[in-house]
C-alpha cells in the first residue's frame, strides 16, 4: 500500500492490521510518537490523517493506505507551531512523555475550530493523559496558540 | 520562628570577596586588600556555608570536583554533567544551572550532558526520596564556585597579575585595574591544568549576585526537544541489530511459568526466539518475575509471539492475595494491640480519665505509578561487558544490578541514562533492565529491547503499599485532645529485601507517623503485622499518604466533634513554634529522611506559617454556596512542610469538582521556583487521582486492573485546574528540602475535609469512587 507519511511517500507490504503506531516507531523510527497504553485511551501516540487527529496506537495500517500522515516530527518545518511555541512559552511539560500527543492533539483541535471555547478545549483534550499532571498548562496553552493561530 | 533559629546557629559566614574587590577598584588599594584576605580566611575557616545532610551516607556520597562535572571548550561552550536521572521534576536543568549561576557562565552558552551510571566517579546518582537539590545544592555550588576560581587563576596567569585583581563575570574574567577581559573559552585550557582548590577556600557567590538560582528564569534544558519529539526516552531507544522483547509474567508473584506454546508463538513471523526466565523467590529485590519472553524483529511480533504462548501458572502460595480479604484482616488486626513504635506519656491512663473517645478508622488501597512511559530498557551483552540504555532512577544501582545478573565487572556496565517518561519511584528498581540483559546474553550478545505495555506496567509494578489506620482519642473535659493512639497496619517494602518484615520499617514509620509533630501529651503510635503478598515499592511520597490521609482527617473529624474550625483546631493541634524531637521517645530509631535530624529539625514554627499561608491565600473562612466546602491539610514530608487547601463543589448526585487549590510550601532555601509550582500542580492531579478514583486491587492473587480504563487516571478538566502555590522564602543557609513528593500527602485528606464541610459526609476509605452518590 502507498501513503504519505510527513509529506513523504511511502509504500507498506507489511501485516495490514499492523498498528500505525509500531510503523511509524520500529520501522521509520519517528519515535516522537509515543506507546501508552496500546488501546487508545491515553493520547500519547496522537497523529494526524488527513489533518484528524487519531490514536495511531488503534490504527491499523489498512486504515492509511492513500492517505497523509503527520507526525511531530512534521508538525512544522522549524518547530515553531503556535501549539509548539505556546507550549514553550507556558513551560507546559514535565518529564514530556506524553507531550507530542497531547501537542498533536491540540493542533488537530484548533485546527478544526478557530475559537474553541474552555468546554470545547476540555472535552477536545479528554483523550489525552498526563500522569505527571499538566493539565493547567496545557489549557493555558492551548488558550494562547488559539489566539495567535 | 524558624529563621531568628537559623540566624542563632553557629555558621560559617559567607563572605563576599567580590565587595572586597569593588573596595579595590575604587582604592586601587590592592596591596592591602592582598594582606588582608587571606587573614580573613584564615580567621573564619572557610567561606563556605555548610550544614550535613545524608547525602554523604548514599552510595557514592558526595563529588563537587570541577574536572569531573565541568568542561570548557575553546568557543566558550560550557557543558555541565547532569548527574541524576530527570523524570520530570526538572533536576537535570536545576542541578546544572547552579554550577552555572556559581561559575558566572551565561546560561545560553551552557550545554547539559547526562552522566551514565558511575557512583564513584559522580556521586550518587539515586534519582529518588526528593533528595536531588536537597542533597546537592551544596555540592553543585562549591563545584560552580571552585571552576570560577579556576578561571579567575587562569585569568591571573595570562594578565601576569595577582588573582586577587580579577573578576569572574558573565562568561568573562575582567582585569580589574585595566578594565580587559578575557572570555572562558580562552581561558579553558589553562583553567583544565589548575588543581581543583580546596573546599575551605571556596567563595560561594553573595545571593544578590544570583543571575538563575531563585529566579525561575531558567526553562529546562529538554523543552524544545520535547515539543519536536526529539526527546528519546528508553521506549525510544534504538541501537543497530536490535531485537524487540516482551515478557509474560506470573499474574501472582512468585508464580511458575510450567507449561507453555513455543511453537504457536515461534509461528508468528518475526519471532526469533521464546526464553524462559526464572523467578527469583521473593525477597527478590529488584530480580526480574520470571516468566516467558519472545524476542522478535518487532515490537509488533513479539507482541503476537506473546499472545500465542498461552503459559500455565503454578501460582503458589501468594494466589490467595485477595484485596476485600485483606482489607479485613488488617482492620482486626488494628483492633488488637501492636508494637510500640513511640509512647509519650500514658495513653491508657489518659483515655479512661477522658471526657469523650474518638475511634476512626482509616483505608488507603494500593496504588500502581503508572508512568506515562512504561518500563523499557535497551541491553547488549558483549562478552564480559555490557550496555544499557535505561530509564531508570537509579543508574548507579542498575549498574551493580546488572553485573551481579550477568555474573561480570561492574567496571563493564555501562549505564546510559535517558529522559524518563515518567518515575514515581516505579523506576528506580531495574527489574526491566536486568530482563533485557538476561535477555541479550541468551541471544549471545545480539542487542535486545525489552518493552513493558500498560498492561505488564499495571500489573506486574511495585505497589504503593495498602493501608489500614486505626486512631482513638480522647477528649478531657476542656474540650483538649489529652489521648491519640494510632495503629498502623500495612505490608512493608522491606519485603523486598528480606524474608517477612511483618511490619512497616523505621523508614515507613518516619514517612508521617512516628515523626509526627502533634502536641498531643499522651501519644502512642503502634504497627500491626501484615504479609506481603506482592511487590511493594515505594510510590511518590510513599507511607506519608496513609500517614497524613489518616492524621488530617482524624483531626479534622475531631474538629467537627469539638464545633471547632478545621484551621484553627490543626494549628492548636500542631502547638507553638517549637522544634520536636520524637528522638526520646521512639523505640527504635526515627529515621529522619536519611538526614541529620540537627539539619532538619521537625519545626512546628515552620509548619504553622504554611497553615497560615494556604489559609490566608484561599480566603479561608469565607461563606460558601451550598454543596461547597473548604478543607485543609498539612504533612512534613521529606523535610518540607506543605499545606494544602482545597475547595471542592459538591452537586446534588455526588459529583464532586474541585475549583481550586491552594499550596503553600516550604522547602527551605528554593532553586528553581517555577520547577515548584510545576511540581505542586502535578501532585494536586495526582492527589485527586488517588482521592477519587486510583486503586489497584487483588482476586486469586492477580491484579484485577489492566490499563486506564479500569484503572482510570485524572484526565483534564476534572479537577484541579487552578492550582496556586506560595513559596515561602528562605536564604541559603536555611537547608534545601524536598520537592518532588511533598504535595502529594496533603491533598487526599484536605479533599476529604472539603467534602466534609460541603456535604457533612466523612470520607474514610479511598478511593471517593460513588461513595457520596451511594
Amino acid at each position: 500500500m502507498k501513503l504519505k507519511v510527513n509529506k513523504q511517500d511511502k509504500s507498506y507490504e507489511g501485516d495490514a492490521q499492523m498498528p500505525l503506531m509500531w510503523y511509524l516507531r520500529d520501522e521509520l523510527g519517528l519515535t516522537g510518537t509515543k506507546f501508552g497504553c496500546g488501546t487508545g485511551l491515553c493520547g500519547a501516540c496522537t497523529v494526524h490523517v488527513d489533518g484528524k487527529a487519531v490514536r495511531s496506537c488503534v490504527t491499523p495500517m489498512a486504515d492509511v493506505s492513500g492517505k497523509a500522515v503527520t507526525t511531530i516530527e512534521g508538525l512544522s518545518a522549524d518547530g515553531n507551531h503556535p501549539v509548539q511555541k505556546a507550549w514553550r512559552a507556558e513551560n507546559v511539560p514535565q518529564c514530556g512523555y506524553c507531550q507530542p500527543g497531547q501537542i498533536m492533539n491540540a493542533a488537530a483541535l484548533i485546527a478544526q475550530n478557530k475559537n474553541p471555547s474552555d468546554a470545547q478545549i476540555l472535552e477536545g483534550m479528554q483523550g489525552n493523559i498526563c500522569r505527571c499532571g499538566c493539565y493547567q498548562r496545557i489549557f493555558a496553552a492551548i488558550k494562547a496558540a488559539a489566539k495567535e493561530a | 520562628m524558624s529563621f531568628e533559629k537559623f540566624q542563632e546557629r553557629p555558621l560559617i559566614k559567607n563572605v563576599s570577596r567580590r565587595d572586597v574587590l569593588k573596595g579595590i577598584a575604587s582604592t586601587g588599594g590592592l596591596v592591602i586588600a592582598a594582606q588582608f584576605l587571606p587573614s580573613m580566611t584564615m580567621a573564619d575557616g572557610g567561606h563556605v556555608n555548610q550544614y550535613k545532610t545524608g547525602a554523604d551516607g548514599m552510595p557514592g556520597g558526595v563529588v563537587w570536583d570541577p574536572h569531573v562535572y565541568v568542561s570548557i571548550a575553546p568557543d566558550g561552550t560550557v557543558t555541565i554533567v547532569a548527574h541524576r536521572s530527570e523524570m520530570g521534576t526538572g533536576s537535570r536543568t536545576s542541578l546544572p544551572m547552579i554550577v552555572a549561576d556559581e561559575m558566572e557562565a551565561d546560561w545560553s552558552k551552557v550545554k547539559i550532558v547526562q552522566a551514565p551510571g558511575n557512583e564513584p566517579k559522580y556521586g550518587n546518582q539515586d534519582t529518588d526520596g526528593s533528595r536531588s537539590v536537597r542533597h546537592f545544592i551544596q555540592p553543585m555550588r562549591w563545584c560552580g564556585a571552585a571552576t570560577r576560581a579556576m578561571l579567575e587563576q587562569a585569568a591571573a596567569v595570562k594578565f601576569a597579575c595577582s588573582n586577587m585583581e580579577v573578576r569572574a563575570e558573565n562568561h568573562k574574567v575582567v582585569h580589574i585595574p585595566s578594565g580587559k577581559s578575557v572570555g572562558y573559552g580562552e581561558l579553558a585550557q589553562i583553567a583544565a591544568g589548575l588543581k581543583t582548590p580546596a573546599l575551605s577556600t571556596i567563595v560561594l557567590k553573595d545571593p544578590k549576585q544570583f543571575r538563575y538560582i531563585g529566579k525561575g528564569n531558567v526553562q529546562i534544558t529538554d523543552l524544545r526537544d520535547i515539543t519536536t519529539g526529539k526527546a528519546v526516552y528508553a521506549q525510544d531507544v534504538r541501537v543497530d541489530g536490535m531485537k524487540y522483547a516482551v515478557v509474560e509474567r506470573p499474574p501472582v508473584v512468585g508464580g511458575k511459568a510450567v507449561k507453555w506454546d513455543e511453537a504457536a508463538a515461534m509461528k508468528v513471523p518475526g519471532v526469533v526466539k521464546v526464553v524462559a526466565i526464572n523467578p527469583t523467590p521473593m525477597p527478590a529485590k529488584f530480580a526480574p518475575l520470571g516468566g516467558v519472553a519472545v524476542v522478535a524483529n518487532s515490537t509488533y511480533a513479539a507482541l503476537k509471539g506473546r499472545a500465542a504462548l498461552n503459559v500455565q501458572w503454578d501460582d503458589g502460595p501468594n494466589k490467595v492475595y485477595d484485596s476485600d480479604k485483606f482489607k479485613q484482616q488488617m482492620a482486626e488486626t488494628a483492633k488488637k494491640p501492636g508494637k510500640v513504635e513511640r509512647n509519650e506519656g500514658d495513653f491508657d491512663k489518659a483515655i479512661a480519665g477522658a471526657d469523650k473517645v474518638v475511634e476512626r478508622e482509616y483505608y488507603v488501597p494500593h496504588f500502581s505509578h503508572a508512568t506515562m512511559e512504561p518500563p523499557a530498557a535497551v541491553v547488549k551483552v558483549n562478552g564480559d561487558k555490557a550496555e544499557v540504555w535505561a530509564c531508570v532512577q537509579s543508574p548507579g544501582g542498575t549498574r551493580g544490578d546488572v553485573a551481579k545478573t550477568l555474573g561480570i565487572p561492574e567496571d563493564n556496565v555501562t549505564v546510559n541514562v535517558t529522559l524518563l517518561g515518567g518515575g514515581f519511584g516505579r523506576k528506580s528498581k531495574c527489574d526491566f533492565a536486568l530482563e533485557a540483559a538476561i535477555l541479550s546474553k541468551a541471544m549471545g550478545g545480539t542487542p535486545v529491547k525489552v518493552v513493558w505495555t500498560r498492561e505488564d506496567d499495571i500489573q506486574h509494578a511495585f505497589y504503593h503499599s495498602v493501608s489500614y489506620q486505626h486512631v482513638t482519642a480522647g477528649i478531657d473535659k476542656n474540650k483538649k485532645v489529652v489521648a491519640w493512639r494510632q495503629r498502623s497496619v500495612s505490608p512493608s517494602l522491606m519485603s523486598n529485601f528480606m524474608p517477612d518484615p511483618k511490619r512497616e520499617s523505621a523508614l515507613e514509620l518516619g514517612l508521617g507517623l512516628i515523626d509526627t509533630p502533634f502536641n498531643v501529651p499522651n501519644l502512642r503510635l503502634e504497627t500491626g503485622e501484615a504479609v506481603a503478598h506482592t511487590r511493594i515499592g515505594w510510590f511518590r511520597s510513599v507511607n506519608n499518604i496513609p500517614h497524613a490521609f489518616a492524621m488530617q482527617s482524624m483531626i479534622a473529624e475531631l474538629a467537627a466533634e469539638l464545633g471547632r474550625d478545621q484551621k484553627d483546631f490543626l494549628l492548636e493541634m500542631i502547638g507553638p513554634a517549637r522544634i520536636v524531637d520524637p528522638r526520646k521517645s521512639v523505640t527504635s530509631e526515627l529515621w529522619n529522611y536519611g538526614d541529620p535530624f540537627e539539619t532538619y529539625p521537625i519545626d512546628t514554627g515552620r509548619m504553622r506559617a504554611v497553615v497560615e499561608k494556604a489559609a490566608k491565600e484561599a480566603g479561608w473562612g469565607k461563606q460558601l454556596p451550598k454543596g461547597e466546602g473548604m478543607g485543609i491539610a498539612v504533612q512534613r514530608c521529606f523535610q518540607t512542610y506543605v499545606c494544602s487547601v482545597v475547595h471542592v463543589k459538591v452537586d446534588a448526585k455526588g459529583n464532586v469538582e474541585v475549583p481550586r487549590v491552594d499550596t503553600a510550601i516550604d522547602c527551605g532555601f528554593h532553586v528553581n521556583p517555577e520547577r515548584i509550582k510545576s511540581q505542586i500542580e502535578g501532585a494536586a492531579v495526582m492527589g485527586l487521582s488517588i482521592a477519587k478514583m486510583t486503586q489497584i486491587t487483588f482476586k486469586n492473587g492477580r491484579v484485577q486492573q489492566s490499563n486506564f480504563h479500569d484503572y482510570p487516571v485524572l484526565r483534564i478538566g476534572q479537577g484541579a485546574m487552578s492550582v496556586n502555590t506560595y513559596i515561602m522564602p528562605h536564604p541559603p543557609e536555611v537547608p534545601a528540602a524536598g520537592v518532588g513528593e511533598p504535595g502529594v500527602p496533603p491533598f487526599a485528606p484536605a479533599f476529604c475535609n472539603a467534602i466534609f464541610n460541603a456535604t457533612g459526609k466523612r470520607i474514610r476509605n479511598l478511593p471517593l469512587g460513588d461513595q457520596l452518590s451511594a
